[in-house]
């Protein structure tokens, strides 16, 4: 192939298009940033050392901890039901050295005595009204909020791509089923039907990203069907028709693909908007328990303890709003770059 | 969007005219259609929010006398109380017996404070009306202008500026800005300047009438301005988008090449066109403004109907749970009408008769 322009894939115009723009780019690596925190949460803000040596032996608490929430490993017997730092200071001898997280607490370690700090040297973004130390749940927060805004969004555009392209595809009675049940999810007030649901269903992050995911396909729904619309008449869907593909393959190998652009675009969007609805949810009381370590559920203990202790308020909800400034920026640049008015 | 590029020609202009009989015709079949898919859709709506709060674990009537000590033999009187309103029979007959009062406005009484429904949402949505209404107003009056400076001055400092900030204020978490705003300016260690608790001072009801509106108007700028900024950051990247996508049209070359006024050009001509984007939304806006916000409304303690469904679905009020849902859907449902129709008003060049009905 002569010209190497022409022969360019879809996505990787894409792809070029979208490193264009240095905010997009920007947005791009703090979400990496922030799955780097999430995935590594563990070593750096945990309670126990990350690698320690004891009697001679060398120990990897952290991974060992792991093995035994899985369930293939058991705690060795001198380490049953020991807190590490407690152990630390009073068994370690001559010889013995522990390696801990830089943010050596846990997120629910409670410790009454340092209560309500400012952020200092030894807790970075202070404590709260229990001693927990924020810094550690803000750490162990990002896993929530990342994880709520990936498991929804895959739902929702599980159901809302099938729907919609059933419904764009064969027309007729689907369509009109389809249609009608999208029109009446977008009038439900989706906020308040997903305050009824959770209240209703025992307190669990997973309830949440399912709520969430089946409340909010109808947008992707009604994305899909629009543009399998647009598509069902092209020559390419003519073609795998006539050269005997089934109505099912024609949509989901042919038709599906070419139109994924403007979808990713509304779930890069839809993953901002559910870690706002998660927090919101836990902000207000609905969402996971207060003992678990999410920016939602910091924010309202924050709110009991109003007014003051602004370090309560502030990390958490910066950190809320770093992750949906980002999602929001990478929505817009692949938005962008899928616009072919814009290209240049 | 459906309709011809662009503004029609001199010739168009006549043989419109001569369609504009047809189009009426066809613009009230295409309503009369949309009017009758409102049945099936209504329809739909009761009975998914039936179910959902129906077959939901969380017993009223236990939750009812889990607190009240008066009660000798609760187990008795939850069976009689369960007879009482119905719940013991099967799902189906429910559902027809509360369709049937649905159909004379009767949504039946709370059963926390056993007042009518009707009479609890009459309270409350005129409050969450205000609320958001005036909010939403100055989200659109700012926008306009705000999305048009972004876009005729693209590419200086201050539009930049002006869209960093905005696309900042979208993804501001307004739960997180309305708690600020209380720890700062709310009498929290910092300034004590706005009251951030209900809509006036009590007592407030023997003070002369300007006082009264001056103590309200002290009331609402809290509330109103964390509902404000978020609309405003929407609505005003719409109208920018709105307005990039018009000036770069032929009539508007077209404007300019036979010396207008830039303003004129902006204000006349272009301003006209991209404010439909806008107009389309407001049918995306409708239930925020009955359903109030939830969040603003619980923190500021503001009596509307966003705090009213919280605390229905915290006692599990069944009958007042349907009742929002059921009003808040058919409001909706109206204001996306409404949309419709004003879509027409401001693009005349739509035709309804080839629209398909969805």
């Amino acid at each position: 192939m002569k010209n190497e322009r022409s022969s360019e894939g879809y996505w990787r115009i894409l792809m070029r298009q979208f490193r264009r723009s240095r905010a997009s780019l920007a947005a791009l690596g703090i979400i990496l940033v922030f799955f780097g925190i999430a995935a590594a949460a563990d070593l750096i803000a945990n309670d126990k050392p990350i690698i320690m040596k004891y009697r001679g032996e060398i120990f990897f608490p952290v991974l060992k901890d792991y093995a035994v929430r899985l369930g293939i490993s058991r705690w060795q017997s001198q380490f049953q039901n020991v807190t590490f730092k407690e152990f630390t200071r009073s068994n370690f001898k001559e010889g013995d050295w522990a390696r801990f997280a830089p943010i050596p607490y846990s997120p629910k370690e409670v410790s009454l005595s340092v209560a309500r700090q400012n952020p200092s040297s030894q807790h970075w973004f202070g404590t709260d009204d229990l001693g927990r130390d924020v810094a550690s749940r803000v750490v162990h927060g990002s896993r929530v909020s990342l994880s709520v805004g990936f498991v929804a969004v895959s739902i929702y555009l599980v159901i809302g791509l099938v729907v919609g392209a059933l419904a764009g595809y064969y027309g007729g009675v689907p369509d009109i089923i389809a249609s009608r049940l999208i029109e009446i999810m977008m009038t439900i007030p989706t906020f308040f039907l997903i305050i009824t649901i959770v209240a209703f269903l025992p307190q669990s992050i997973f309830n949440i990203m399912l709520v969430i995911g089946v409340t909010n396909w109808p947008t992707i729904a009604r994305l899909t069907r629009g543009e399998v619309l647009k598509a069902k008449s092209l020559e390419y869907v003519v073609a795998a028709n006539a050269l005997g593909a089934s109505g099912l393959r024609t949509v989901f190998r042919h038709i599906l693909p070419n139109t994924l652009a403007p979808v990713l675009v509304a779930a890069t969007f839809g993953v901002a908007s559910a870690i706002l609805i998660e927090s919101a949810l836990s902000f207000l009381g609905f969402g996971v328990s207060e003992s678990t370590a999410s920016w939602g559920a910091m924010l309202l203990t924050a709110r009991q303890l109003l007014p003051g202790y602004w370090w309560l308020t502030a990390f958490p909800g910066v950190a809320i709003f770093l992750t949906v400034l980002s999602y929001n920026l990478v929505g817009e640049g692949l938005r962008d770059a899928a616009d072919p008015r814009l290209r240049g | 969007m459906v309709g011809s590029n662009g503004a029609p020609g001199a010739q168009e202009r006549i043989s419109a005219l001569d369609g504009a009989a047809a189009s009426i015709r066809g613009m009230r079949t295409y309503f009369l259609k949309r009017l009758l898919l409102i049945v099936p859709t209504l329809i739909g709506i009761s009975v998914i929010s039936f179910l959902i709060i129906h077959l939901a674990p969380g017993d009223p009537t236990a939750l009812k006398f889990s607190d009240d000590q008066r009660t000798g033999n609760p187990e008795h009187i939850i069976r009689e109380t369960r007879a009482l309103y119905g719940l013991d029979d099967p799902l189906p007959v429910q559902y027809v017996r509360w369709l049937k009062r649905v159909f004379t406005l009767d949504f039946g009484v709370s059963l926390r404070d056993q007042r009518p429904v009707v009479d609890k949402l009459k309270e409350r949505i005129p409050v969450s009306l205000k609320l958001s209404g005036i909010s939403l107003v100055l989200a659109f009056l700012l926008a306009v202008p705000l999305g048009v400076y972004a876009a005729v001055r693209q590419h200086t400092v201050g539009e930049r500026f002006t869209t960093v900030l905005l696309f900042a204020g979208y993804s501001l978490p307004s739960f997180w800005v309305a708690t600020m705003a209380i720890v700062y300016l709310g009498g929290g260690d910092f300034w004590n300047v706005f009251p951030v608790y209900g809509l006036r001072s009590s007592g407030s009801e023997t003070w002369p009438w300007w006082q009264q509106l001056q103590d309200e108007v002290w009331h609402l700028i809290l509330p109103v301005a964390c509902m404000t900024y978020y609309a405003l950051a929407v609505l005003s990247r719409y109208m920018r988008t709105g307005m990039l996508e018009t000036i770069r049209q032929d009539y508007v070359r077209t404007a300019r090449a036979k010396g207008l006024t830039e303003t004129r050009v902006i204000y006349r001509h272009a301003l006209r066109n991209s404010v439909i984007p806008l107009v389309t939304l407001l049918a995306d806006v409708f239930p925020a403004l009955i359903g109030g916000s939830i969040v603003i409304e619980t923190l500021f303690s503001i009596p509307g109907m966003g705090a009213l469904s919280s605390e229905a679905v915290q006692s599990r009020d069944y009958p007042l749970l349907m009742g929002i849902f059921t009003v808040s859907a058919f409001l909706t449902l109206a204001g996306v009408l409404i949309s419709d129709l004003l879509y027409t008003l401001v693009d005349p060049r739509i035709a309804y008769e080839k629209r398909a009905v969805v």
